[in-house]
């Protein structure tokens, strides 16, 4: 019974380490730039089918698609943010979501076309593979090793905003976007190497998820619901938030899933309804 | 015995250690004329975004003639006439002049709300509307969208809305903000109109006005009042100077 | 201050009266939704469905073109107007409109209970909730698959002719005339509430949210009021799909049907009462003739029209008819 609840517990908490991953550039941009960018998991479908290719197409080990999938989805955001983006800064909300949906359709259309609509099978290298058996309780290491990666990944950025110059211009313009430019900080080229950092972690993410939730054309739309529940409950612009909303929505997800498997995400919705009615500005959010 | 319209009592607000409203007591009687000045940055519009409710004191109390206002949300102070307007033009950009203001006269009067009635059958609502629009010169461009209108137009119709809610006391936030010099002699003729058991509190920064239109003006430094008093004890006054360096322009 | 003394009395009842006058086109419009029964009488079953979806659209646009709220989860009224209107049906009460009324009324209910919500959260939080809302509420239609079908949809919805005459045919005949008729009535209505002076506060909340409480509007019941009328309308449209079709399936509470609506919308043109149904008319029909079409190519172009739409057409359709008039108007003066 314990050992069931650890195990549970454990499989929650590397599904939010998971979550954490596609979602925290999404809430810090959104807190940034303001800008609703819907197409967040079409980023984490980039990292994710680039590595897959890589890994099926031409034979490289897992570990070493993990950084391409990041730096591919990067300058892809990039790429997106120059030529439509930027457009609509200062456009509604409306427009904004809108124009990302539009791209989400496209990348689900176009994922479809060149890689089919099934599932994409993927062989995790051995060493990833198979549980560490501790007593009664055993744990799968591939999931280790996603909260592992979510914990580096957590300590760099933390530590990079805390004590690198880029991290406190970062922390500057997501203060008081005006100010920071009224001090002459190069506000647009910190909005966009920090878009790209953040989705080139979804692209990461992307191929971090294809063993655990499957990589298919409707990725981008099944798993962006998560994510905005990340970023809305969490808190704009917060790591910590992010941090705790994506481990406590892993958990109740995979707890649900095992103990009322019939309610299915009945109770994560209720749950973000309810908490964002009594904290819209997020549940973690600073003020 | 002259009547207090708008009093308050003590009223603070801190964002942190930011002082933004220090100790505020201030008391409007009826059909005063008192001007609102000190640097930028002073608190003034912080005030009035207390006054008006769209900024929650710390502590303190606001008293709107007999009412204790305090608690109530902005939407029931202007019911009750306190309106202000707004120094940057906070305005509808794709309705016309006759539609803001028609707007504002429907809702003053309890009307707005009705969904069954086409609104052209509220003849009084529009004539009122238009004839506050003629007093302020803007009956000739009442038709067209508000963004299409001047600068200075726009600011007379920051008036007329605020003036379409029947205030009794009324708020001006700078009124003639961005309006150079040549031009805002017909906005200050219309605030000299305004009736004269309507009480005023205006912030300006030009003193030349200031010393025209106020006769009380009380004076705000980080977030607390230095010194109030007539025009010619606030000109005389070494601590005012001072804020100003001296030569009176802010 | 003397005011300013014109020859001819100005009239400003006049000038908001001949805002909400009926304009010829209009008319032309309207007698056109007639032109299927002669032109294309085998396409009356796709034209009723174009009249939901239109009247859907209208719903929406009361929420986003006239009073500015974002909303991504409107099929959630929709869904709950076409249950509705399917389950009365389906367990013995077949009478079309009682049945249609009683749906809405239902929906409008629905609307009203959870506008409690709506009007304290704004932005992005409000979007979240109208997308989680919608998921919500099409997780509970799914897991009570006993009383509504679930995957397979709900079926067995039988209904009785209108006024006891009019059965509904399979060629559509009886299905368009009443689901023309409801949108037009429907049209009627929110017309009426748009030139209102409600419509006039709700423009205002739009143009700009912070001038409404420093005018006296009591902001969060106007919008309750506007949740009622918009969940009102989109359960109608969604009971008349029921209907007509007699049957019902869960895609009806889809994040997708919240998304299209929300494209047909924009591309007609938000605040302009008619773009929302030209935007459905047109998607609809482009649709129809695309339906051979792989359905991953479909939500291609369908993408692609969006982006193309939002960076070059913010307005939509009717917006940049109305920008294209204007600057001829005024290259002619």
């Amino acid at each position: 019974m314990i050992a069931r609840f650890v195990s549970l517990l454990f499989d929650g908490f590397a599904y939010g380490m998971l979550l954490f991953v596609l979602s925290v550039g999404l809430s810090v941009t959104l807190g940034m730039m303001n800008f609703v960018n819907l197409a967040h998991g079409s980023f984490a479908m980039v990292g994710g089918y680039l590595a897959i290719t890589l890994m099926n197409r031409a034979g490289w080990p897992f570990l070493a698609t993990l950084p391409v999938a990041f730096v591919a989805a990067a300058v892809f955001s990039v790429v997106l943010e120059r030529v439509l983006y930027r457009r609509l800064y200062r456009a509604t909300d409306l427009d904004q979501s809108l124009l990302t949906i539009g791209i989400v359709f496209m990348s689900i259309a176009i994922a479809a076309y060149v890689f089919g609509t099934n599932q994409q099978p993927v062989q995790l290298p051995d060493y990833l593979r198979g549980r560490i058996v501790l007593g009664d309780f055993s744990f799968g290491v591939y999931r280790l090793f996603l909260i592992v990666a979510a914990l580096v990944i957590t300590a760099l950025m933390v530590l990079g905003l805390e004590f690198t110059r880029f991290g406190a211009q970062v922390r500057a313009c997501v203060d008081n976007q005006r100010m920071a430019r009224g001090l002459g900080l190069n506000v647009d080229f910190v909005f966009m190497m920090t878009f790209a950092l953040g989705s080139g972690l979804a692209g990461l993410g992307g191929a971090l998820a294809i063993e655990p939730m499957g990589l298919d054309p409707n990725f981008a739309l099944k798993y962006l619901v998560y994510m905005l529940i990340v970023v809305a409950v969490g808190g704009l612009a917060s790591i910590r938030g992010a941090f705790f909303t994506a481990g406590l929505l892993g958990v109740i997800d995979i707890f649900s899933k095992y103990y009322v498997p019939w309610i299915g995400g009945f109770i994560l919705y209720l749950v973000m309804v309810g908490l964002l009615v009594w904290r819209p500005n997020g549940v973690f959010a600073r003020r | 015995m002259t009547e207090i319209a708008l009093s308050t009592s003590g009223l603070n607000k801190n964002f942190g250690s930011l002082v933004v409203a220090g100790d505020i007591s201030i008391s409007l009687p009826r059909g005063a004329r008192y001007a609102l000045i000190g640097p930028n940055g002073a608190g003034k519009t912080t005030l009035i975004n207390l006054m008006t409710g769209m900024l929650a004191p710390d502590s303190g109390k606001i008293v709107l003639g007999n009412d204790d206002i305090t608690a109530v949300p902005p939407d029931g102070r202007v019911k009750r006439g306190l309106v202000r307007t707004f120094q940057i033009n906070t305005l509808f950009p794709n309705l016309s002049p006759l539609e803001a203001v028609t707007l504002a006269v429907c809702e003053r009067r309890g009307e707005a709300g009705v969904w069954w009635k086409s609104l052209p059958s509220y003849k009084e609502a529009a004539d009122e509307a238009y004839a506050v629009l003629s007093t302020l010169r803007l009956g000739d461009v009442c038709e067209r969208p508000t963004k299409q209108l001047a600068y200075g137009q726009q600011r007379l119709l920051e008036i007329a809305i605020a003036l379409a809610s029947k205030p009794k006391v009324l708020l001006l936030d700078e009124p003639a903000a961005g309006v150079p010099k040549e031009e805002s002699g017909e906005l200050f003729a219309a605030v000299a109109d305004i009736a004269s058991d309507i009480s005023v509190l205006f912030i300006e920064h030009d003193m030349e006005v200031v010393f025209r239109f106020a006769s009380r003006i009380i004076v705000m430094v980080s977030g607390r009042i230095l010194v109030e008093g007539t025009p010619d004890e606030i000109s005389s006054n070494e601590k005012v100077r001072e804020v100003y360096l001296g030569s009176g322009h802010g | 201050m003397n005011a300013q003394t014109t020859s001819a009395a100005f009239n400003p009842q006049e000038v908001l009266r001949a805002q909400v006058r009926w304009r010829a086109l209009e008319i032309v419009f309207w007698v056109a939704t007639l032109a299927p029964f002669v032109l294309t009488p085998n396409y009356l079953v796709l034209c009723s469905q174009i009249a939901i979806a239109a009247l859907f659209a209208l719903s929406l646009d009361l929420l986003v073109g006239y009073s500015g709220i974002v909303s991504l989860g409107h099929a959630v009224f929709f869904g709950v107007g076409a249950y509705s209107a399917g389950l009365i049906a389906k367990n013995g009460w077949g009478e079309p409109i009682s049945g249609l009324i009683l749906a809405s009324v239902i929906a409008a209910a629905f609307g009203y209970f959870i506008s409690f919500i709506m009007v304290r959260i704004s932005h992005f939080a409000l979007i979240m909730v109208t997308v989680g809302l919608c998921l919500l509420v099409g997780e509970i239609a799914n897991n009570f698959h006993d009383i509504t079908g679930g995957d397979d949809g709900l079926q067995g919805v039988k209904m009785w002719p209108i006024f006891g005459m009019y059965k509904f045919d399979i060629f559509g005949r009886t299905a368009y005339v009443y689901a023309l008729i409801a949108t037009f009535l429907s049209f009627l209505a929110v017309r009426r509430v748009v030139n209102s002076p409600f419509g006039l506060s709700l423009r205002g909340m739009r143009e700009n949210q912070r001038r409404m409480p420093a005018i006296g509007a009591p902001m969060k019941k106007r919008l309750q009021v506007v949740y009622v009328i918009s969940a009102c309308f989109a359960g109608l449209a969604g009971a008349l799909s029921a209907q007509t079709t007699q049957f019902v399936a869960l895609d009806a509470l889809s994040f997708q049907r919240s998304a299209e609506v929300l494209v047909m919308l924009i591309l007609g043109g938000a605040g302009r009462l008619y773009g929302g149904l030209i935007g459905a008319a047109i998607f609809m029909v482009a649709r129809d003739q695309l339906a051979d079409m792989n359905p991953q190519y479909w939500y291609f172009w369908l993408g692609l029209l969006l982006v193309i739409v939002i960076i070059f057409l913010p307005n939509g359709i009717l917006g940049g008819l109305a920008a294209l008039i204007d600057r001829l108007r005024s290259r002619r003066s």
